[in-house]
C-alpha cells in the first residue's frame, strides 16, 4: 500500500466548475418565481410590507421529487433515557423521518428555502408583463421647479449671491491700475482703496430644466357599509402591486387615498383601510374629488396619474350616469384609470354591478376587471397595465391606433 | 496555521505502519489538500473530480454553502471517495490533530470499500473516476449538439435522477439472464409428477405466456425503460444508462452508512489511541473523537450506532458471549495469550465488514442491550406533531428494531417493480408498489410519475396502497387520476 499527497493549489488557479450549475439554478429558480407568481402575490406576507426596506421572502426550492414514504412512517430516533411513550419529539414535518439515517442520498423533503429580495421579487415581476414599450411611452419629461445652476456674473444682483472672489479681485486690480497710473504708494501713505460699485460681481443664477418624473397614484375605494374586511384585502393588494409598479418606473411618486360612500374625502393609509364607514355609494362622488385633487395639485403636465377604483359595485342606480361621465373625465387626466370590481366567493348575486354600466365608457386607457380571490389579482393586474397609455393625457379622448401611438417620444 | 505537506507525511508514515500492522487491506491512497470553498464545491459533486453539469450541483452548492455561512452546519473534516485509488479530500486548515484522525479514518473507510461485499460486488472502483468524467464529456457533447441542447439534456436528467435509485435493492444478487428467466417461468408453470395421477381429476394445464415483458418484476426502472421504450433516441438511452450506472456507485455507500462510519471510527479510534500522542493533541484527540461519534437525541448518529456495534461485536466474540455460539462446555479462550490480531473478536468483525450491509448488520449484531443503552425509541406522526410511541422496553425492543433495519440503507426507498410494460394491451406501464405498512408520500409520487411518464412516452400506472386502501395512482392527459382496485 503507497500514499500520495498533493499540495494545495489556491482556488484563483482552478476553474470554478460549480459556477455553470449554480447559474442554472438561479435561472431555474426565477423560472420558478415567475410561473407562481400568481401564488406568490397571493401570500399575505409580502402584501403590506414597508415598501422602502429590502426585505427577504422566502421561496420553496425546486424540489427533485423521487418516490420516498410519507407521513405514516414510523422512525427511530435516540433519546436522552427519559422518554416516554406519549412524549412529543417535534414537529410532524415529514422531513424529520429521515433525520439520523444520515444517508447521503436519500431523498428527503426539501425545508430549505431561497431568499429573494422584494426587489428582486418586482423585477422578476414586471420583466413577466413583457410590455417593453411601457417605460418609453410613459415616461415624461419635466421641468423641476427648484433645480437651478450658477451661469456667468453679472454687475447687478442680490446680496447673497455676491461673489465674494471676483469682487475682491476685480478690485485689486483697479488699485494696480491706479498706483501704476498715478504712482501712488498705498502701503506708505496708509490711505484707504475702499471697494466701488464697480468692483461688485454676483452670481447669475438660471432655472434648469431637469429630467424628472413624477407619478401619483390615485386609490380610491368605496368604503360603504357593504366593503368588508376581505374585500378591504383584496382592493389593498391591488394598490400594493400598483404602487410597486409605478415606484420601478418613476423617481418621485406620491400616493392618495380617497375614500368615499355617499361622499368623499381624503384619507390617511391607515384610515383608508382600517376605518370602517356605514352607508350607500355614490361612486361619482369619488371621481370628482379624484379629480379636484389632480386639478389642485397634479397637474396632468407634470404629473403621471394613475387611478384606481376598488368597489363591490353596489352604487345607487341613481348616480350611474353621472358616474360614468366623471370616469370619462378621469381618463382623460390619467395614465391609466381602472375599475376593479371585488367580489369574494360567497358575496351573492343580490349585490349589483357596475361593470356593464361602464361598459360604455370607450376611452382605450380605461379598464376594469373582476377580482374574486386572492389568485385573480396578477392577472386583474396585468390586464390592467396593459391599457396604459401612450399619449400624454390632456390630449383628449384616443382614437389613435396602438400601432401610430407607439411612435411617440 | 496550515500543516505543512512534509509534516502530514510524516504522520501518515506512522498511521500506514500501525494500519498495516492491523492487517487492514486497502487501495492505494491519494489525498488532496483543499481550502473551504473547494471541500463544499466537493461536497455538492459526491467528492468527484469531475461530473456532469446539472443544475441539481448547483443547488447542493448552494445549499451547503449557505449552511456553512450562517454556521448552520461545519464542513465535514474530510470527503473519501471510493475509487482504487482512492481518493480523500483533507482541509488545509484544520490542525495537526484534526489532519491525523482524518488520515487515520479515511484508512479505516479505504479498508471498507476495498473489502465490503456491497463495494467489491458493483462498479469495478478501478474506473470509477474514469466513469464520472467520461458522463461529463459525452452530457457536454449532447448539451452542445444543436439539435439537442441544454433544455432537452436537463429534462432527461430530470427524469433519470427521479428514479436513479429505482434499482436493484441488493447489487450482490445476480439478475437472472432472460434465457434463465423463460426457462424457470415455464418450469414453474409445469405440474409436479403425481404418482396418484390416475385416480386424481385432471388438472387443466396452462400455458406459461412467455413472450410477457417483463417476465419477472423488474426493479431496475431506468434499465428497463432504456430498453424497451423503442421510440428513445439513442442520446436518451445514453443518458439513462449513465445515470442508471452512477447510482451503482452511490447505492453502496446508502447500503453501509452505519457500518462504514462506525467502521472508521472505530479504527481511527484504535490507531489513534495506538500512536501513543503527546498529552496536548491526545487530550485534543478525545475532545474530537467524542464530538465525532456523540449520540444526537432525537435523531440516530450513525457514526455513534457504528462504533458502538463493532466495539461490542469485538468484546462479546473475545468474551465468549456470542449466543448461539457460545455454550458451557465449550472451554473458553483466554484471549490475553493470543495477540490483538489473533483474538476471536477482532477476527469476527474483519468478517463482518466483508459479509454485511447495514439492514444485516443490524439484524444480527443489534442487541437489546446497545438499544438500552443508546435508548432507541419509535417516533410516529400523531396530528401535527412527531410523538414516541415505544421504546425499547420488553414487550416493544423487536418491534423497534425492525422498524430502523427498514428504514436504513435502501429500506428507505419504496420497492416498486415493473409488473406490466403492456397493461391494457395499449403499452401502458404498470408499476406496482411493495407495501410494507409505509405509504408513498403522493405529491413526490404524482411527480415522480410524471417522470417517468416524459421517459416513457406513454401512460403510467401505479399500484399502491394509501390509507389502507388498495389504489390506482394513474397520469391521463397529464392528471393524476386516483382509482380505488
Amino acid at each position: 500500500m503507497s500514499s500520495i499527497f498533493r499540495p494545495y493549489t489556491p482556488s484563483s488557479q482552478r476553474s470554478d466548475r460549480s459556477a455553470r450549475d449554480r447559474l442554472r439554478h438561479r435561472e431555474k429558480i426565477k423560472q420558478s418565481i415567475r410561473n407562481n407568481i400568481a401564488d406568490i402575490l397571493a401570500e399575505e406576507s409580502i402584501i403590506g410590507r414597508d415598501r422602502d426596506k429590502i426585505i427577504k421572502i422566502p421561496i420553496r426550492s425546486i424540489k427533485e421529487y423521487r418516490f420516498v414514504y410519507g407521513e405514516n412512517t414510523p422512525g427511530v430516533a435516540q433519546g436522552n433515557g427519559e422518554q416516554k411513550p406519549g412524549d412529543v419529539v417535534g414537529p410532524a414535518d415529514p422531513g424529520d423521518a429521515n433525520v439520523g439515517q444520515g444517508g447521503g442520498d436519500q431523498p428527503g423533503v426539501d425545508a430549505f428555502e431561497t431568499e429573494i429580495s422584494l426587489e428582486e421579487l418586482i423585477n422578476i415581476m414586471f420583466d413577466d408583463l413583457e410590455l417593453p414599450e411601457l417605460e418609453k411611452k410613459s415616461l415624461r419629461r419635466v421641468l423641476s421647479d427648484d433645480a437651478r445652476k450658477r451661469k456667468g456674473k453679472r454687475h447687478a444682483g442680490i446680496r447673497p449671491r455676491l461673489d465674494k472672489r471676483s469682487t475682491a479681485k476685480n478690485r485689486v486690480r483697479r488699485k494696480l491700475a491706479v498706483i501704476g497710473a498715478r504712482g501712488l504708494n498705498f502701503d506708505e501713505e496708509d490711505a484707504r482703496f475702499p471697494f466701488h460699485d464697480d468692483d461688485l460681481r454676483y452670481h447669475h443664477v438660471v432655472p434648469t430644466t431637469k429630467e424628472a418624473s413624477n407619478a401619483v397614484v390615485l386609490c380610491i375605494m368605496d368604503t360603504s357599509g357593504s366593503m368588508g374586511t376581505v374585500k378591504k384585502y383584496l382592493a389593498r393588494s391591488f394598490y400594493f402591486l400598483l404602487y410597486q409598479f409605478v415606484r420601478q418606473k418613476y423617481q418621485n411618486v406620491e400616493v392618495v387615498f380617497i375614500a368615499h360612500h355617499t361622499e368623499a374625502k381624503e384619507v390617511s393609509e391607515e384610515e383608508f383601510f382600517h376605518k370602517v364607514e356605514s352607508g350607500g355609494t355614490y361612486i361619482s362622488a369619488g371621481y370628482k374629488k379624484a379629480l379636484e385633487i389632480i386639478e389642485a395639485r397634479y397637474h396632468p403636465s407634470l404629473w403621471n396619474i394613475y387611478a384606481f377604483h376598488c368597489s363591490d359595485g353596489d352604487n345607487f342606480y341613481s348616480d350611474n350616469e353621472r358616474a360614468v361621465q366623471a370616469a370619462n373625465e378621469l381618463c382623460q387626466v390619467c395614465n391609466l384609470f381602472g375599475y376593479g370590481e371585488i367580489k369574494p366567493a360567497g358575496s351573492a348575486y343580490y349585490s349589483g354591478s357596475m361593470l356593464d354600466v361602464f361598459a360604455q365608457i370607450s376611452q382605450e386607457n380605461f379598464q376594469m376587471c373582476v377580482i374574486e380571490k386572492k389568485e385573480d389579482l396578477w392577472p386583474a393586474f396585468k390586464s390592467f397595465l396593459s391599457k396604459d397609455r401612450s399619449n400624454t393625457p390632456g390630449t383628449g379622448p384616443q382614437t389613435v391606433s396602438e400601432g401610430a401611438s407607439s411612435a411617440t417620444p | 496555521m496550515t500543516i505543512s505537506v512534509e509534516e502530514l507525511q510524516k504522520w501518515d508514515e506512522k498511521i500506514r505502519g500501525l494500519v498495516e500492522r492491523f492487517g487492514l487491506k486497502c487501495y492505494p491512497q491519494e489525498f488532496d489538500i483543499c481550502d473551504h470553498n473547494e471541500m463544499i464545491g466537493y461536497m455538492a459533486y459526491a467528492g468527484m473530480p469531475a461530473r456532469y453539469s446539472h443544475w441539481s450541483f448547483g443547488k447542493n452548492y448552494e445549499r451547503q454553502k449557505t449552511l456553512y455561512d450562517y454556521g448552520v452546519s461545519g464542513l465535514p473534516y474530510e470527503m473519501v471517495i471510493n475509487s482504487c485509488p482512492c481518493i480523500a479530500y483533507l482541509m488545509r486548515d484544520n490542525s495537526l490533530l484534526l489532519q491525523i484522525l482524518t488520515i487515520a479514518h479515511v484508512y479505516g473507510h479505504n479498508d471498507f470499500f476495498a473489502n465490503n461485499f456491497t463495494f467489491t460486488s458493483g462498479l469495478d472502483a478501478r474506473y470509477t473516476l474514469e466513469m464520472f468524467k467520461n458522463h461529463g464529456v459525452r452530457i457536454d457533447k449532447y448539451i452542445e449538439d444543436p439539435s439537442i441542447g441544454l433544455e432537452q439534456v436537463e429534462r432527461v436528467l430530470d427524469c433519470a435522477h427521479a428514479i436513479s435509485l429505482q434499482g436493484s435493492h441488493n447489487l450482490a444478487i445476480r439478475k437472472r439472464s432472460p434465457e434463465e428467466q423463460r426457462l424457470y417461468k415455464w418450469e414453474s408453470a409445469q405440474q409436479p409428477p403425481d404418482p396418484w395421477a390416475e385416480i386424481h381429476p385432471k388438472r387443466e394445464y396452462k400455458p406459461p405466456d412467455l413472450n410477457k415483458v417483463p417476465l419477472e418484476p423488474e426493479e431496475n426502472l431506468l434499465g428497463f425503460i432504456a430498453q424497451y421504450n423503442p421510440y428513445l433516441p439513442e442520446w436518451k438511452r445514453d443518458i439513462l444508462r449513465m445515470v442508471e450506472e452512477e447510482a451503482k456507485y452511490f447505492v453502496p455507500q446508502i447500503e453501509t452508512k452505519i457500518m462504514n462510519e462506525g467502521w472508521a471510527s472505530y479504527w481511527h479510534h484504535k490507531i489513534l489511541s495506538a500512536l501513543e500522542l503527546e498529552q496536548g493533541l491526545h487530550m485534543e484527540f478525545m475532545v474530537r473523537h467524542n464530538q465525532v461519534i456523540r449520540p444526537t437525541p432525537g435523531g440516530l448518529n450513525p457514526y455513534h450506532l457504528g462504533f458502538v456495534i463493532w466495539n461490542d461485536i469485538e468484546k462479546r466474540w473475545n468474551e465468549g458471549k456470542t449466543g448461539r455460539e457460545f455454550s458451557d462446555d465449550k472451554p473458553r479462550l483466554d484471549v490475553s495469550t493470543l495477540s490483538e490480531n489473533e483474538r476471536p473478536g477482532r477476527k469476527k468483525i474483519f468478517e463482518v465488514r466483508e459479509v454485511d450491509r447495514d439492514t444485516s448488520f443490524l439484524r444480527r449484531f443489534l442487541t437489546v442491550d446497545i438499544m438500552r443503552e443508546l435508548d432507541l425509541f419509535q417516533h410516529e406522526k400523531r396530528g401535527k406533531d412527531r410523538v414516541v410511541t415505544k421504546i425499547a422496553d420488553q414487550e416493544n425492543w423487536k418491534e423497534i428494531k425492525e422498524t430502523l433495519i427498514k428504514n436504513v440503507g435502501v429500506g428507505a426507498i419504496p420497492v416498486i417493480k415493473i409488473e406490466d410494460a403492456d397493461y391494457g394491451k395499449n403499452r401502458t406501464l404498470y408499476l406496482k408498489h411493495y407495501h410494507d405498512g409505509r405509504d408513498l408520500q403522493l405529491e413526490y409520487a404524482e411527480q415522480t410519475l410524471r417522470h417517468i411518464g416524459a421517459l416513457w412516452e406513454r401512460e403510467v400506472a401505479l399500484e399502491t396502497i394509501l390509507n389502507g386502501k388498495k389504489s390506482l395512482l394513474k397520469l391521463v392527459d397529464d392528471e393524476l387520476k386516483l382509482e380505488k382496485l
